[in-house]
């Protein structure tokens, strides 16, 4: 009764969250992967089996392929970009400016805009349109005589453009990621390394980069993730269309044009599978680092 | 003192957790109930009240206008019914088609929705989500006073499903007089190769010589590239079964189209219908090719003089076919008011409801004895050719292909606008044929 008393009311408090996520997201997990292998392939509700029909099918779709090119290129971009910007930001500020504060909301704000507001002002910004019709960063372009860039329709590049937003929109997040780093790292270490004779660059390669190791690696996943569902932004962008088309636009299309639930639910599913060998291992990795400590 | 305060803190925090336990929980069920309750107990209750609530994704500009126009009258005319607009916004109804899906799927129909006649229907018609609507074209004669060839292309399975309320046509090639005079193009072209001598001449004035847009209107122009070059039979029998997709003519068509790509901008993936239609108003390009949409936009939106401003012919090769589409309202099967959406599809096909509906939308009414001298200078021509064209059913715009077909030709245009590769594209039309074609 006692032990009850414990911990009755703390599962009380927690049980409606358990029972929710429960059903609503590892129960819907399980149905979509249900749909997934199932033959609902049109508007009207089948519900036989189907195997592994909808995911060969997407193995060899040209579509698929040119999805997965495009998210590659738009995660590494992305992941990369949004690093450099942060940790460079942060190692300025870090170095101590006058007004921290003003700067550090400044680039923290992008954040707060939404991936459709902010693709509705990117797009306007990398408008590919040459000569007189040019606007955005073609006309600075032009100006310096660099000539005027294809950006998101490049037909190579084009995805590393459609990058560019989503890393002014959250380098500034990690920025605050690494300044937090940075911030914690014991002075009395610095100066111990500077006592020894290191250069400021070996103290910061040898003491300060070191300890920013989990910060980078909770950033890598929060980036990640967010990169590999991305949809709002390409949508704000490029529409639905297949030169800026990834997985999750394509996951629309067919469910809610193709009406084609089986193979959608298949591109869900292979997103979660995506997103999960990014988060499982940091799952693993800060379970036991907190045991640890 | 202090243990004391320590103790009696412990003990009072311990029954507020306890609380906060209990609140969340009422709170979880509380959050829980609308997914499921709500919903079964507002059914009966509005269906006591007569109403009829119709869904569209008329939300704005001339169609908004129209639709309007239309309640006004139904609400005079049926007092006891108001009318309830259940629209939803976003491009082109790809939103609203979405809430649709979803509603359906709840067995929530609304009274009647909108919804492009013709293939696009096919997907409720298959999931039994649509009644059958044959009694009211024979009731009030639709079936007589509206083009045999229109009833022929809508019908499905030998019924009748929606009632067309208005006619767009998609084989339009807009043009601007002043630009065509500069570049010393006598006219507009009228066959294929004075079309491709047309737009060379263009290219060599310094301006676009056939403006682009978007993916989607991509393959409304590539719709009327092939319908210029197989004719409209050839067109209409490739979306049966066993249609020949890998004919000489698909062949030479997909060809055509892509010599057309040469002469369109380079950035066409980011413009709208719209500023591709504005190219061509502020003489910066020659042609466009755009439904019959683009009218109102060039007249009312850029405040455009037909004739002058702008003009337009048939697509080259086109002439005396009408590519149609058309917005049609249907009857969903469980609709809670189905007496009020049965009379409310006799309104739509009356030719009083037509004639106040189109002018304002910018489109004709399916009807043939519509008032001329209620139409813009534009209609006034598509009046005409309405009577005597063949018609021709446009696949970008819902009416000879289902959404899955739709969605799999929209992937080969994709690819091909990337890789330019005929063979490659005409096989994946022979493909999503054999696997769509019903």
């Amino acid at each position: 009764m006692r032990k009850i008393r414990r911990w009755g009311p703390g599962l009380l408090l927690v049980s409606p969250s358990i029972v929710l996520i429960a059903v609503f997201v590892y129960g819907l997990i399980g149905w979509n992967v249900k749909v997934s292998l199932s033959d609902w392939r049109e508007a009207n509700h089948t519900t036989g089996w189907a195997g592994l029909a909808a995911y060969r099918e997407l193995r060899s779709d040209p579509v698929w392929s040119e999805n997965v090119h495009h998210i590659l290129l738009f995660t590494a971009t992305f992941i990369v970009g949004a690093l450099l910007v942060g940790l460079v930001l942060a190692f300025l500020l870090e170095k101590g400016v006058r007004g921290e504060g003003f700067f550090r909301s400044v680039y923290l704000f992008p954040m707060a805009i939404s991936f459709i507001a902010a693709g509705v002002v990117w797009r306007w910004l990398m408008n590919p349109a040459p000569g007189d019709r040019a606007s955005g960063l073609n006309v600075i372009f032009d100006k310096l005589g660099l000539g005027s860039s294809q950006w998101y329709l490049d037909s190579h590049y084009g995805m590393a453009a459609m990058a560019m937003p989503a890393i002014w929109a959250l380098g500034g997040y990690i920025m605050a990621l690494y300044l937090a780093g940075f911030r914690g790292v014991p002075e009395e270490l610095r100066e111990a390394a500077r006592m020894d004779g290191a250069t400021e660059l070996r103290v910061y390669r040898h003491v300060v980069f070191p300890h920013l190791r989990p910060v980078t690696l909770g950033a890598l996943i929060i980036l990640g993730h967010i990169s590999i569902k991305v949809f709002d932004l390409i949508v704000a962008i490029g529409g639905k269309q297949l030169i800026t088309q990834v997985p999750a636009v394509y996951m629309w299309i067919q469910i809610y044009d193709a009406r084609d639930y089986a193979k959608g639910a298949a591109i869900a599913t292979i997103l979660l599978i995506g997103i999960s060998v990014l988060i499982i291992p940091y799952l693993i990795y800060t379970i036991r680092s907190e045991r640890n400590a | 003192m202090s243990k004391r305060a320590h103790t009696r803190r412990g003990r009072a925090s311990r029954i507020p957790v306890l609380r906060v336990g209990l609140f969340g929980l009422v709170v979880a069920l509380l959050l829980a109930l609308p997914a499921s309750g709500f919903g079964k107990s507002e059914a009966p209750a509005s269906a006591q009240k007569s109403e009829l609530a119709v869904f569209s994704w008329w939300t704005g500009g001339g169609e908004a206008h129209g639709l309007a126009a239309l309640i006004k009258i139904w609400n005079k005319q049926h007092p006891n019914t108001p009318f309830k607009n259940e629209t939803v916004a976003g491009g082109a109804g790809s939103n609203a088609k979405a809430v649709l899906a979803q509603r359906l799927a709840a067995h929530k129909p609304p009274d009647s929705f909108q919804g492009h006649a013709g293939a696009e229907l096919q997907d409720y018609i298959k999931a039994g989500q649509l009644e059958p609507i044959d009694f009211i074209y024979k009731k009030y004669k639709f079936d007589k006073i509206m083009p045999k060839q229109l009833i022929q292309q809508i019908t499905y399975k030998g019924h009748l499903y929606s009632v067309p309320v208005n006619i767009h046509r998609a084989n339009i090639l807009w043009y601007n007089p002043s630009v065509l005079r500069k570049a010393g193009i006598s006219g507009a072209p009228k066959t294929w190769p004075a079309f491709i001598a047309a737009l060379k001449k263009a290219k060599a004035a310094g301006v676009i010589p056939l403006a682009s847009a978007e993916e989607w209107t991509q393959k409304h122009l590539l719709e009327t590239v092939m319908i210029a070059t197989i004719g409209p039979s050839g067109w209409a029998s490739l979306w049966k079964k066993g249609g020949n997709w890998s004919s000489d003519g698909v062949k030479t068509a997909l060809n055509r189209y892509k010599e057309l790509l040469t002469y369109t901008n380079s950035d066409n993936a980011s413009l709208t219908w719209q500023d591709a239609s504005k190219l061509v108003a502020d003489g910066k390009a020659a042609f466009n090719v755009m439904g019959d949409w683009a009218d109102g936009y060039f007249r009312v939106d850029l405040k455009k003089k037909p004739g002058t401003g702008y003009n337009w012919t048939a697509v080259p090769g086109t002439n005396g076919v009408y590519d149609w589409l058309s917005d049609s309202f249907t009857l969903p099967k469980g609709a809670p008011h189905r007496a009020a959406a049965v009379q409310w599809l006799a309104f739509l096909g009356s030719k009083k409801a037509q004639d106040t509906f189109n002018p304002l939308k910018g489109s004709i009414p399916a009807r043939k004895d519509a008032n001329p001298r209620l139409y813009d200078t534009y209609l006034k021509w598509a009046l005409k050719q309405w009577k005597s064209d063949k018609l021709a059913g446009s696949l970008t715009h819902g009416v000879v292909a289902s959404n899955a077909w739709n969605a799999d030709i929209d992937s080969a245009i994709g690819l091909f606008l990337q890789n330019k590769n005929v063979s490659q594209l005409q096989s994946a039309l022979v493909a999503a044929a054999k696997k769509r074609a019903t």
